[in-house]
């Protein structure tokens, strides 16, 4: 120990000049590959921005679909972020806090929707949805056609966004400390109470970024809202339905929603990051 | 490692590789031609990638390897050959848009008169060919329909699908009631859609050009494809697949 005391500093100083090389060769490996992903998501991103003038962006955003797609599209995702997030919560809650292995494979089911392809999630929506769907028959008795209506859209955003929320809120439930739980109990506290101002609070800026992906993915959504709730101005035509439908016609159009789009994005995840921070 | 992935990605084609790049609504009739082909060009592979015409066009436009396009309208052929990227494009075939109804309404529908009286209409966008020609076919009805017409189909209809495939398979899962498709996709689903002819003063007959690609690899395959796809051969798998030749203008 003594010994190792004496040669501590010596052995650091050592290994600071004796390496000299492999710490530069590591400097530069490291830059070199967080340079080439930085680049692989920058570069399109200045593509989209770049490569056409103001006056032609001005002229696609005068598009008669821009607006109505505009208003659908922050209209609809925010009712898929307040489904999200308020049945996505409590789902979390239980996952994290049950042993059982049919917990495990509730778990893996919640996050099949990152894994199906958009078009086949949008089959999958009509399947349970639609007028031959499983629920089709109960809800035709109720007079409710879900499919080409606005809350097709709604569910359309959720499915495939809600496995982003619900595995953040998991693995942020599953961080908190047991014993903190434990004390709380026993100082008399109910389970609601736990939950809301202990689990909560403690997880807030996890549940924060874990919603904001999840808005993010919901603005997006494009194969499965076309799919199950069509494609129709003012009615079902989100944003990125606009952008593929003018892509058809105009690229400079497509391109100027999808600078829209962008800064929606934008605008909206700043807002949740600050909205986190306080 | 990226510049590996990317080797990796763009590695060309190995020889004797045919690349045909075809309109979605082509593939079942070209489908029918790969394996005479293939047989009748020993060690030859015949390679497709269908999607919507602008789609092709836009990869083409940036350098896409392809050896063939065949487009499902002139306008997209017209660009290319515009920019020198295709060589000597020719109409091969018609196409004819049909009304399709789901099964349960096939009495209901019976003439394009009749197509206002379903509840949800599915037609393509105007943006997409098929959307285009439906536009044209309900101007042309209003004349011997009634000026409302369009009107009346227009507020039954609850989306503009980006493709052709994209109506029909509305109609095909009974999410949809009708919707304008092309005889070619029609036929493809003929087991779950009733189909209904439009008489042909109202209709419009979609021309269909191929032609080579200017920077094809396999030129020599690309001419003899397109003349297999001209031949009598050609013409049987077309019609089989619900196109037909093209009205003498």
């Amino acid at each position: 120990m003594p010994g190792a005391l004496t040669r501590g500093p010596a052995g650091l100083a050592g290994s600071r000049g004796g390496r000299p090389l492999l710490t530069a060769a590591w400097a530069l490996a490291m830059g070199i590959l967080a340079g080439a992903m930085l680049l692989l998501v920058l570069l399109p991103i200045a593509g989209l921005l770049f490569t056409s003038s103001p006056r032609e962006l001005w002229r696609g955003l005068g598009d008669p679909m821009v607006g109505p797609a505009v208003e659908l599209t922050i209209l609809t995702t925010s009712a898929s972020l307040v489904l999200v997030v308020g049945c996505g919560t409590p789902l979390a809650w239980i996952i994290a806090r049950r042993r059982g292995r049919i917990w495990r494979v509730v778990e893996t089911v919640v996050e099949m929707p990152v894994v199906l392809p958009p078009a086949v999630a949008g089959v999958a929506l009509l399947l349970a949805f639609g007028r031959r769907g499983l629920l089709g028959p109960a809800l035709g008795a109720l007079g409710i056609g879900v499919p080409f209506t606005r809350m097709a859209v709604v569910l359309a955003e959720s499915f495939v966004a809600a496995p982003f929320y619900v595995q953040a809120a998991v693995a942020a439930f599953r961080r908190l400390d047991a014993d903190l739980i434990l004390v709380a109990r026993t100082l008399g506290a109910s389970r609601p109470r736990v939950f809301f101002t202990v689990a909560i609070p403690i997880s807030w800026p996890a549940l924060a970024g874990g919603a904001a992906m999840s808005w993010a993915r919901a603005l997006g959504e494009f194969g499965a809202t076309l799919m199950f709730a069509g494609n129709l101005s003012g009615r079902t035509q989100t944003l990125p339905l606009a952008i593929y439908t003018a892509l058809e016609s105009d690229l400079r159009t497509a391109q100027s929603l999808s600078i829209v789009l962008v800064a929606v994005a934008v605008a909206l995840l700043v807002a949740i990051r600050a909205g986190a921070r306080r | 490692m990226l510049a590996a992935a990317v080797a990796l990605c763009a590695r060309p084609a190995a020889g004797g590789e045919l690349v045909v790049f075809e309109a979605a609504s082509l593939r079942d009739a070209f489908a029918r031609l790969i394996p005479r082909f293939e047989r009748d060009n020993a060690s030859t592979k015949v390679v497709t990638n269908a999607a919507g015409s602008q789609e092709l066009r836009a990869q083409i436009e940036h350098g896409a390897a392809a050896d063939v396009f065949a487009s499902a309208d002139r306008k997209h052929m017209d660009a290319l050959a515009a920019q020198g990227l295709v060589v000597g494009p020719t109409v091969f075939t018609c196409n004819q848009a049909v009304v399709v109804v789901r099964r349960a309404l096939a009495a209901t529908v019976k003439t394009l008169a009749d197509l206002p009286r379903v509840d949800r209409i599915v037609l393509g966008a105007p943006e997409v060919p098929i959307g285009h020609y439906t536009v044209e076919i309900l101007k042309k009805a209003a004349a011997t329909l009634g000026a409302e017409f369009p009107g009346r189909v227009d507020a039954k209809v609850v989306s503009r699908e980006l493709n052709v495939r994209q109506v029909l398979a509305k109609v095909r899962l009974g999410e949809a009631d009708a919707g304008v498709v092309y005889r070619s996709d029609a036929v493809a689903a003929a087991d779950q859609v009733s189909v209904i002819a439009i008489p042909p003063e109202l209709n419009v007959a979609a021309q269909y050009p191929i032609a080579q690609v200017k920077s094809a690899p396999h030129g020599d395959l690309a001419r003899r494809w397109i003349e297999l796809v001209k031949s009598p051969t050609g013409a049987a798998a077309l019609r089989e697949a619900g196109f037909m030749p093209c009205p003498a203008p």
